[in-house]
């Protein structure tokens, strides 16, 4: 496990599919709430679409698909999380943006090995929390679809 | 070595880079001209790596500095004819300003890079021409010397400043000769004369203030002359108009050997002084003013008082027009205009300023921005009734059009800025190939987008060097031909329909088609039996696959196999196509045809299933409306693929729907076909789709990496109403649909998502074929993808074979093991793949071919004696089989 230094202090948090999900605050640019999507045709599954972020043109993943958590039956619009890239911003879709939260040494632990491989490889780590677990998400790695 | 200040150093590798674009050129001119060596040149190419030389010196880059010396020092000869330009000379002077470009690249660690080499042949250079002179040129060139330290020009500035002054003083001197040359014409207009007062007086002012003692000197003398002959004390003659211009040709060599900081091409101005100033004494025998400051204070008040006289009398003004100043003529001569464009030869460029390349861009983002704001106000205004509102749209418009217009060409570059290399890179080959090239150019202004230009590059050189050393013969070859020994590589650039065509011709050997034939059956890009079906012209295009060189052996220069499918590439990769053209014996014709810009395009808008797609105009030839009855009776087939009769000529279709992956469009609405007629690599074929809306300019944008590998799209756009529309790439779209048909299975087109369909067509069946003569109907409800996937993946498991799908082991099913009488086909390197869904476990079903999906209720199939049903569908017998008791089946077997 490596060593607290190298994960971020706050992560920004979110929800898909009921379980909590974080990411280094730094990463992200903005949170915004939905936007109409334009839809690729021939794209990977994950491609929701492409959004016009004031005047810029983002593409938004949908985290649902991409971590593979069941569809759920929800009117609810997702909300976009835009992450800054080297390639540009991107637009995770989750289900419900929580609070910042600040990880402490003794929260965190490394994922558990009987997780799936290719979900596993997209998580660095798990911090336990009170009321429930929270998975700090490589956003490298979720953002490489290919 | 550190550098206080690296932005500086930034500065001066750019300048210096730019300093010596156009050395090589000039250097290759001088070549062979001999006595008759042009001394314009040689002072260019001196001027250049003098400035570096002593920039380099300044910032304690002491390798860049001893080496620029030097090649200074063989300059300083060749400019004195003291040597020859031989081929030597000329030879040790490229290579030279080769090693400064190189130190210049590694500016950092230029100090430790050895240079001994360059600055031995220099030498040598300097020596041999030293002992085969006489002791006379010795004596002179000490004389020279010395001559040049006593008048080292002690002027202590910064560069900027000294540029300002520099850019002043030429703007002035310019103004100034026009003006004397005009006054010597018409003698009374005192408004050019005080013009050419004021001028004088600012250079005399300006060189008092940068220290600039003789030239203050010289203009100082001027100035009193002509405070005389503006007070009326003196009348303006011939003689002094030429005295005076003169004196402006002493000012312009003073402010050049400034520029240069070489006292030894300053002129002495005391002659003149001593003219100007015996002019002076001669009519009129005033006594000059002391001071420059004083005449000006006593012209002030002189000029007030005749103002106030003016306006007491009118009628004494028009009387003393030709010796007072009247107030308009004042109030004009302030009004002066800036620095006459006519003609001057200055080397400091005015009328330019350097801008960072990034403010470029950002203003060419801002400018994209605000033309697609424009386009919403436009749709807004054009739904409201507001006058006002739509007057303001209007002006806005035109003048974000025109904004737009000059902000692209702030982006423009001469394409010769991408050939200047050329001259060299041919004279360099063809030593190496012993070859004798010569090249021509045609078009060098011929403008185009930086970006573009910075892409083509690359290619161009590949294309150059191919030339040389492939399309052109060896001398012996050419002349035993026929032809002079010397070969000729032609580069042509013109603007065509907006678009820039760049030509690259040589009058070689031309292609060897049997050759390529040989070569392209030997690497197996074709059979023999293919390659014999080829037209010439489909034979001359083989060169562009990737793996394709004909080269017998790779040689320094090219041929190694990397070359023009990634030419290819490259130029098709911003928007552009290449063609080649050869004939034996004759010679090979390249042309290359690329946008303008890539920024901002005009775009055709279409829709196609709710989605709005943008076509670059670029691609469009022509647009077709197939209307009513006729319209689908004129929609003829071949072998499953739609063609339609285009003025005689059968024109390929394509559905874009079917290249989106989308389902048909229902029969009732395909009375009116929509086809666009699109150009892609010289091709043509008709693109089917919803509705064509207008054109737009769109502004390009790229797609983020997760989509790049979609070869249909070339980028995104945002629309008028803000939202995005995805540009579609004519070329991908044809070689999508190319892959398809070419896999035999032109129907895959019409794989639908189905997944993503929904349960809307539960009445759909997918006919495919197993065999040669069995026809199947899978429901679609029952389909969840339809994929390709590479025999070579699939492996076995226990007793089964199962393929890595998504994550998962998903294991294979080969309907051909259970419909065993079928013909078996052999085994094709991509499986056609039904992937069906079962309980959130996938299987994948194999099939054959893919032929259609058809509208077909599955409980309408007659219910035979055995569990198989069968109908007619398309004039085939079809059975309907259920995926999930088939998957039962083979679950038991196994």
């Amino acid at each position: 496990m490596k060593s607290l230094a190298t994960f971020p202090r706050q992560v920004c948090t979110f929800y898909v599919g009921g379980q909590a999900f974080g990411i280094d605050v730094q990463t992200v640019q903005e949170v915004v709430r939905s936007l109409e999507m334009t839809e690729v045709p021939l794209a990977t599954e994950c491609v929701q679409g492409l959004i016009n972020l004031r005047g810029q043109i983002v593409t938004a993943v949908d985290l649902r698909v991409r971590l593979r958590i069941a569809p759920e039956d929800s009117d609810r619009l997702p909300m976009h999380v835009v992450i800054r890239t080297v390639d540009g911003p991107l637009s995770l879709l989750v289900d419900r943006v929580g609070d910042v939260h600040e990880i402490t040494e003794d929260q965190m632990e490394s994922p558990p090995d009987t997780l799936d491989l290719s979900f596993k490889g997209m998580i660095t780590a798990t911090v336990k929390r009170d009321h429930d677990l929270l998975l700090i998400l490589d956003i490298d790695k979720v953002i490489q679809l290919n | 070595m550190t550098f206080d200040d690296l932005d500086l150093l930034k500065e001066f590798v750019v300048e210096s880079q730019e300093h010596l674009s156009d050395v090589e050129e000039k250097l290759l001119a001088m070549e062979g001209q001999g006595e008759a060596i042009d001394v314009a040149a040689v002072n260019t190419v001196f001027r250049a790596v003098h400035s570096i030389k002593g920039a380099a010196g300044f910032m304690g880059l002491g390798t860049l500095e001893r080496l620029a010396h030097r090649e200074e020092e063989v300059l300083n000869k060749l400019r004195a004819k003291e040597i020859r330009p031989t081929s030597d000379v000329i030879n040790a002077l490229l290579r030279a300003t080769d090693r400064i470009k190189f130190l210049l690249d590694s500016i950092e660690t230029s100090n430790d890079i050895d240079i001994s080499d360059q600055l031995t042949i220099l030498e040598e250079i300097l020596v041999a021409h030293e002992s085969g002179t006489s002791a006379i040129l010795e004596l002179s060139k000490e004389v020279v010397t010395e001559k040049v330290s006593e008048k080292k020009l002690d002027i202590q500035l910064s560069s900027e400043a000294l540029r300002e002054f520099l850019e002043e003083c030429i703007e002035n001197v310019d103004q100034l000769e026009q003006d004397l040359l005009a006054i010597e014409e018409t003698t009374d207009d005192d408004r050019v004369l005080n013009r050419i007062f004021r001028s004088m007086h600012t250079i005399k002012g300006s060189s008092g203030f940068v220290g600039y003692s003789s030239l203050e000197n010289l203009t100082h003398a001027a100035e009193d002359l002509l405070v005389l002959v503006r007070d009326g004390k003196l009348q303006f003659t011939q003689r002094m108009g030429h005295i005076l211009l003169q004196c402006v040709d002493a000012v312009r060599t003073m402010i050049r050997a400034l520029e240069l900081n070489d006292a030894s091409l300053a002129t002495d101005p005391a002659n003149i002084i001593s003219e100007l100033q015996s002019l002076k004494t001669a009519d009129g025998g005033n006594i000059p003013h002391p001071q420059g400051i004083l005449s000006k204070k006593s012209t002030a008040s002189e000029e007030k008082a005749s103002r106030a006289e003016s306006l007491n009398s009118p009628s004494t003004q028009t009387e003393t027009v030709q010796s007072s100043t009247g107030p308009a003529s004042v109030k004009s001569g302030a009004n002066t205009e800036g620095p006459s464009k006519g003609g001057n030869e200055s080397n400091l460029q005015e009328s330019s300023i350097r801008v960072d390349v990034s403010i470029l861009d950002k203003l060419m983002t801002c400018v994209g921005e605000l033309v697609l704001a424009r386009n919403q106000i436009l749709q807004h205004s054009n739904r409201t009734s507001d006058n006002g509102l739509q007057a303001s749209a209007q002006r806005l418009n035109i003048i974000t059009s025109e904004l737009q217009e000059h902000v692209m060409k702030t982006r423009m570059q001469p394409i010769g800025n991408a050939w200047n290399k050329f001259p060299r890179l041919v004279r360099d080959l063809a030593v190496i190939c012993e070859k004798q090239v010569r090249i021509e150019m045609e078009g060098k202004e011929t403008e185009l987008d930086k970006t573009i230009i910075e892409a083509v590059k690359d290619p161009l050189t590949h294309l150059v060097r191919n030339t040389v050393d492939h399309g052109i013969e060896l001398p012996q070859v050419r002349v035993k031909n026929g032809k002079p020994a010397e070969g000729c590589l032609y580069l042509r650039a013109y603007h065509e329909g907006g678009l820039v065509n760049i030509e690259i011709a040589d009058d070689g050997a031309g292609l060897n088609l049997e050759k390529i034939r040989a070569k392209a059956v030997e690497k197996g890009l074709f059979s023999a039996d293919e390659v014999a079906q080829l037209s010439e012209r489909e034979v001359s295009q083989i060169i562009f696959m990737p793996g394709f060189s004909t080269a017998d052996k790779v040689s320094n220069v090219s041929g190694r196999g990397v070359g023009m499918d990634v030419v290819k590439t490259n130029i098709e990769r911003i928007g552009g196509t290449i063609d080649l053209q050869s004939e034996r014996g004759k010679g090979t014709t390249i042309r290359v045809k690329i946008p303008l810009t890539l920024a901002i395009i005009p775009a055709l808008i279409v829709s196609c299933d709710n989605n709005r797609f943008a076509i670059p105009q670029v691609n469009l030839l022509e647009l077709l409306r197939l209307e009513g009855e006729q319209a689908s009776q004129k929609i003829e087939w071949i072998n499953g693929t739609p063609v339609y009769r285009l003025r005689g000529r059968i024109l390929p279709l394509i559905d874009l729907r079917s290249i989106l992956r989308k389902p048909k469009q229902c029969v009732e609405n395909q009375s009116d076909i929509n086809i666009i007629v699109l150009r892609s690599e010289e091709r043509q074929f008709g693109l089917v789709v919803d509705k064509i809306n207008d054109t737009e300019e769109i502004v390009v944008k790229p797609l983020s990496s997760q989509l790049k590998n979609l070869q249909i799209y070339s980028g995104a756009t945002i629309m008028g109403d803000g939202k995005v529309a995805l540009i579609l790439d004519v070329n991908g779209i044809a070689a999508d649909a190319n892959a398809s048909s070419k896999e035999g299975t032109r129907q895959a087109l019409e794989m639908v998502n189905l997944s993503q369909q929904g349960n809307t067509d539960s009445n759909s069946l997918l006919v495919i074929s197993l065999g040669v003569r069995r026809k199947l109907a899978i429901p679609i409800a029952q389909v969840a993808r339809l994929e390709k996937l590479p025999a070579s993946h699939v492996e076995i498991a226990g007793e089964s074979e199962v393929v890595q799908y998504r994550g998962d082991i998903m294991p294979i099913i080969r309907l051909q093991h259970i419909f065993h009488d079928c013909i078996h086909l052999e085994e094709p390197d991509l499986l056609n793949v039904v992937v069906h869904n079962q309980g959130g476990r996938n299987f994948g079903v194999v099939i054959d071919k893919i032929i259609d999906v058809v509208d077909c209720d599955p409980d309408s199939f007659p219910t035979g004696q055995s569990e198989r049903r069968s109908a007619v569908i398309n004039g085939a017998v079809t059975d309907l089989i259920d995926l999930p008791s088939i998957i039962a089946q083979t679950l038991v077997r196994v």
